[in-house]
């Protein structure tokens, strides 16, 4: 343990803590802009400055490691002035736009210009002119970004994949995709990683709102709009509502409000998608020679981006079961229209998602199936959905709890766990137990698969099969697991990987807060919700029972195989997509 | 009424002075990888400040060349391939025409870059940024930049001022296994960029690394890796070669070193003086090397087909390290005369004890380079009633150390700047008698910048003398290689900076039979990157690291403070005995010294991305 003393107060922290740290420790805040926690300590905003008695220097609070007996001052005429300064410098650097800014009220350099009362800038603004093109799903906006590196670090250590690096030299310093390619070619992931660590708005999502908007005037078109298991728990922190009072129901309402035909949820796909993958793993393990092991998850576009480019002898592990939003796309153009009784024709499928890459998804030609142009038609983000509820001004207090629309809202406890790490894996073995034993297990007989470890396995016992099963949850531990595989090192049957450290519920379109990690705490609530569901299985959602009676006929049928699986060789990873 | 004042400087030019050299330091001090476009335009904003403006050129056309370059370097602006073409014809125009340098010299500046550093200014316009090669040579700490082997100094240095010896020896082995011969003999260029000499002047680095190594226990090897059951040959037991061997024998691979002669050490041995680096020093890091297991065939001489073929057949790849220790004709009638010694010759008889006997024999030495000081201060050793080196060019161009020619002077040896050696004079039997040299004048610079030497109109001088010994450079011994097949290149083996020669054999070459004669860290960087290299031809990936924790920096301010020098024993009492002549430093000097590193590695571009590789 180091001894300390912090604004005069005594601090006992152990070996390598942060002034930072153990100032927090004591309920003193000091403020800063480009650490983040476990990330980024690199000292580069100079926010975060304190005093240290024998020095005349002033020294980072986040990179600076606590030394005994050291006497530390986080406020001082000369911290404020400097601070202050510093600030303003890093505004002079900024496009301060803010009214027009996508992060305007969630942004951690704007809280801070705020907080420090400063309302004139002495510095000429010198921000960096943007050139970026703003068609593709991931945009960067130079002129605000603020060197903080973060997405350099956050595409390197948590997603392994290097995407963004520095560029220029001093003065023209900035960030760039690495080795100055263009972001098409430098193997992203499009997770979104970057954006939901981003201090401020120099990085985010292509906002298609007025797509729907357009579709919503279109009197020719009718509007069907799922909505993914992840969503529900993150989409109130936004609008204003408390975790508890954000219920799917207000939801449903809300999408109403805004003009949406038909509200269903993607759980109902989520469930098709278990029927399918669960019996492709069963067909696969009694053809074991034929097929390449372990199968590979593939509902997550940026996990099936990261083997595609990283491992592309590995696509063949992939499932080939689409992902629940382009089940139900294919379903919402065929089988859906017919069931609802309108021209398949006049479908406009929106698809309500926590996630970046799904809007590179919805755009690859190869998985379009229903013949009616793209099976979906556009993908909001839940940040652009939160920003549709808030421009049409609709207050919290004006929504009330309101069903799905029939049929196609039901879903089962096991497809509301997708939205989190391990909960694919969970609801197959769930399905896969009940195909092999021909009756249900305990609903969490499988629970063991849960957790926030970034790679975790389990075996279990399938009936008198053994089997071994992986979990990972960000790119860099895939990338791990792979390698340790390829090396001979580890041996699995399944593996789920979802590129968002948590799971979709941490999503790149996900709702964020600068400094706050809120996947597990989503992740509860997706557990919760399965708790309480009146349906544990995919193959008890009646919907689904429909769906397979009137139309699909069974798992792996010759229409299913048509309508809901997808050759990902085939797929295109150009993030400019249209067709 | 006065009508004239002496001259003195106000408190406007005394700071004025000052900043000036503040500038003189941090330009020497210039961090890696900066954009050269940018420094450009910096350095012509200085120049334009120097204009005493009455001329056109210099007045208006240096602003008219930083207003283009700023408009190529403006992230903003989008400029066009012909404002390089518009840049070029200015300068050459302003080059040409300006009154006085304040103006030609800025525009050649602007010239210079456009011919160094075309591709740069090309990219700015069509990426608004860097060519990708300028941003790759960026690294965050410029000791480590510096030195060619990339030894962690920061983490050494910190690490001895932790009273840590034997980790620190054990973090300069991860990079170089030749801690104490680089201790005592090192050139230093990690001393060249050192961020301190933007405070006062650089960490007397070298000085450092000589506390560690005299100051550590017995610091073991790393445990060998397992083993790979691969054989690797090593042709040459130099630096590069002993490297090589170390690295490859940790990674698990069978090394065995063939040496042509009796010891190894290469030109550690045969070609240093014992004065600067006593044999048991360098004694002690070969015993290291070796203790990881490499085999060594002494004597051993790979001069024929068979023995080649038999490392062929039996290695699984080569490293050829034959060094370069050929002497160099000097081209001038009677060099053959009895009393003329090659430098490389005396040195390498030295090597394994053979001492000749200078005594009251007047000694004249031909050359300027650290060999020529050597062979000069050793000459003296030997008993030499008088040692006077001989030089076509001037002191300043000289390419040993000043150092060296200093302890050359001090030990009592004369420079002899500007004489061309032109004929030896012999007696009857043979013997020198005298050099005869032709006087020299400056000329104009060649392309290196040192101004070429041309014969004065003043006569031929006699230099009486007994001996003579030239040192006028080495060349490699590529006959047998050349005619085996290897591929040569100016006089030495040609290998591309992978060290690869012929990449089916699995033939790697390095050190100075590759770059010609050249410094030990060299060596040892060019052994350093064949080890990594040949270990993935064999298709693994062993990594060579330390595991050592660095010590968090002190929590001080920098303030200015002196740089501690090495000190030296006496110039008259060293002159005459091979014992060492540096001291090493105090215990309070190495704090003091080893206090003044900035840490480069934790603050500035060194905290993002951790600041060091901890393995390759």
């Amino acid at each position: 343990m180091v001894k300390l003393v912090i604004n005069g107060q005594k601090v006992s922290v152990p070996e390598g803590t942060s002034i930072m740290d153990a100032a927090k420790k004591v309920g003193i805040h000091i403020p800063h802009l480009c650490f983040l926690k476990q990330i980024n300590a690199i000292g580069a905003c100079r926010v975060c400055l304190v005093e240290v008695e024998g020095m005349d220097k002033l020294v980072p609070a986040c990179e600076t490691d606590c030394r005994e007996g050291m006497k530390v001052i986080t406020n001082s005429p000369r911290l404020r002035r400097t601070r202050r300064i510093n600030v303003e410098m890093i505004l002079s650097d900024h496009a301060t736009d803010c009214a027009a800014c996508v992060r305007s009220g969630n942004c951690s350099l704007q809280t801070i210009a705020n907080d420090m009362g400063i309302i004139m800038n002495p510095y000429e603004n010198t921000a960096e002119k943007d050139r970026w093109d703003t068609e593709l799903p991931i945009i960067r906006e130079a002129s605000k970004c603020i060197k903080c590196m973060r997405c350099i670090q956050i595409c390197e250590k948590v997603q392994s994949l290097g995407v963004w690096d520095l560029q220029g030299t001093g003065h023209r310093t900035t960030v760039g995709v690495v080795d100055n390619l263009n972001i098409q070619d430098a193997d992203c992931a499009l997770c979104g990683q970057c954006i939901t660590h981003c201090p401020v708005g120099a990085l985010r999502s292509r906002d298609d709102r007025d797509i729907l908007n357009d579709a919503i005037d279109d009197p020719e078109k009718i509007i069907i709009a799922q909505v993914a298991p992840a969503v529900r728990t993150a989409w109130g922190e936004q609008i204003g509502l408390r975790d508890e009072e954000s219920t799917m129901g207000k939801l449903v309402c809300a999408l109403k409000k805004i003009g949406i035909d038909y509200v269903f949820d993607t759980n109902y796909s989520a469930d098709l998608t278990i029927m399918e993958e669960g019996s492709e793993f069963l067909e696969r393990l009694a053809h074991k020679e034929d097929y390449a092991w372990p199968m590979f998850t593939s509902c997550c576009p940026g996990w099936v981006r990261f083997v595609k480019t990283q491992y592309p002898d590995m696509v063949k592990n992939l499932s080939t079961a689409k992902s629940p939003q382009q089940m139900f796309g294919a379903m919402s153009k065929t089988y859906i229209a017919q069931k609802l009784g309108i021209d398949p024709n006049k479908v406009f499928s929106v698809s309500i998602m926590p996630c970046v890459a799904k809007k590179y998804e919805r755009g690859v030609p190869q998985v379009n199936d229903s013949g009616k142009g793209s099976d979906v038609d556009l993908v909001l983000t839940t940040r652009e959905l939160d920003s549709f509820i808030r421009s049409d001004s609709i207050r919290p207090e004006d929504l009330t709890d309101e069903p799905f629309d029939s049929i196609f809202g039901e879903g089962s406890g096991a497809a509301v766990i997708f939205g989190t790490t391990g909960g694919v894996m969970e609801a197959a073995l769930r399905s896969a137990y009940y195909l092999v034993a021909g009756e249900n297990p305990e609903p969490d007989a499988f629970k063991n698969v849960r957790g926030m470890k970034g790679w975790r396995e389990q075996t279990f016992n399938l009936k008198g099969n053994k089997l071994k099963v992986a979990i990972a949850t960000g790119l860099s531990n895939a990338r791990d697991l792979i390698e340790a595989i390829r090396a001979g090192e580890v041996e699995y049957d399944f593996v789920e990987v979802m590129a968002c450290p948590g799971g979709c519920v941490g999503g790149g379109g996900q709702p964020f807060r600068d400094g706050y990690e809120m996947a597990e705490k989503r992740g509860e609530m997706l557990y919760d919700l399965d708790k309480a569901n009146r349906i544990r299985f995919s193959h008890e959602n009646s919907a689904v029972q429909l769906t397979y009676e009137e139309y699909l006929e069974k798992p792996l049928s010759k229409i299913s195989h048509h309508m809901l699986h997808t050759d990902l060789e085939e797929w295109d990873l150009s993030m400019l997509l249209e067709n | 009424m006065n009508r004239l004042f002496i001259k003195s400087q106000d408190i406007v030019q005394k700071t004025v002075e000052g900043l000036h050299k503040d500038l003189e330091r941090r330009i020497i001090a210039s961090p890696p990888g900066q954009c050269p476009v940018d420094l450009t335009a910096s350095f012509l904003s200085l120049c334009h400040s120097q204009s005493c403006g009455k001329c056109t050129p210099c007045r208006v056309g240096l602003g008219q060349l930083q207003l283009i370059i700023n408009r190529i370097l403006n992230m903003d602006t989008d400029a066009k391939m012909e404002d390089i073409d518009l840049l070029e014809k200015t300068a050459k125009a302003i080059s040409v025409s300006a009154d006085c340098a304040i103006g030609s010299e800025a525009a050649n500046m602007v010239l210079r870059g456009l011919e160094g550093y075309r591709k740069d200014f090309e990219s700015h316009i069509k990426n608004h940024t860097c060519a990708l090669s300028i941003r790759t040579q960026a690294q965050p700490v410029p000791c480590v930049a510096m030195c060619p082997a990339g030894v962690d100094v920061p983490g050494y240095i910190s690490l001895l001022k932790a009273g840590r010896y034997d980790d620190a020896v054990k973090l300069i082995r991860k990079d170089n296994p030749f801690p104490t011969v680089c201790a005592l003999i090192c050139e230093h260029p990690c001393e060249g960029r050192c961020r301190r000499s933007l405070v006062d002047a650089p960490v007397n680095i070298r000085g450092l690394k000589r506390y560690a190594v005299d100051h550590c226990g017995d610091v073991p090897v790393p445990k060998k890796m397992d083993d790979t059951g691969k054989k690797i040959a090593v042709i040459g037991g130099g630096p590069s070669g002993l490297s090589a061997a170390y690295f490859l024998s940790i990674m698990g691979h069978h090394v065995t070193i063939f040496e042509k002669r009796s010891q190894l050490g290469g030109m550690l041995r045969y070609g240093i003086p014992s004065y600067r680096l006593p044999r048991e020093r360098l004694q002690w890091d070969i015993d290291a090397i070796l203790s990881t297991g490499v085999e060594c065939k002494l004597d051993y001489d790979i001069s024929t087909p068979e023995a080649i073929a038999e490392i062929r057949d039996n290695y699984d790849a080569t490293y050829i390290s034959i060094g370069s220790h050929n002497a160099k004709d000097i081209g001038i009638p009677g060099e053959y005369a009895k009393g003329v010694i090659p430098a490389v010759e005396m040195l390498r008889g030295i090597g394994d004890d053979a001492m000749p006997n200078f005594e009251n024999k007047s000694v004249i030495v031909i050359g300027g380079g650290n060999v020529a000081m050597d062979v000069a201060r050793t000459a003296k050793r030997l008993g030499a009633n008088d040692v006077t080196i001989v030089y076509r060019r001037r002191r300043e161009d000289m390419t040993a150390l000043s150092e060296e020619i200093d302890g050359a002077i001090a030990e009592g040896c004369s420079l002899f700047q500007l004489k061309a050696p032109s004929r030896i004079e012999t007696d009857k039997a043979g013997n020198v008698k005298a050099l005869w040299v032709k006087p020299q004048i400056v000329g104009k610079a060649d392309k290196s910048g040192r101004p070429k030497p041309m014969d004065s109109s003043e006569d031929e001088e006699k230099l009486p003398c007994q001996i003579i010994i030239s040192a006028i450079g080495q060349a490699t011994d590529i006959q047998f290689f050349e005619d085996y097949g290897i591929p040569v290149f100016r006089g030495n083996i040609r290998a591309g900076k992978n060290s690869v020669v012929d990449a089916n054999y699995g033939t790697y070459a390095g050190g100075d039979c590759v770059t010609g004669p050249s410094t030990v860290i060299n060596a040892v960087a060019a052994g350093k990157v064949a080890a990594a290299n040949i270990d993935s031809y064999l298709g693994f990936n062993h990594e060579i690291e330390a595991n050592v924790d660095i010590p968090l920096p002190e929590m001080a301010d920098h303030t200015p403070s002196g740089r501690i020098e090495m000190r030296e024993r006496y110039a008259k009492l060293r002159g005459s005995d091979f014992d060492e002549i540096e001291y090493g430093m105090t215990y309070e000097e190495a704090m003091h010294e080893a206090s003044r590193c900035m840490r480069c590695d934790y603050h500035g571009f060194g905290a993002f991305r951790g600041g060091r590789n901890t393995k390759w």
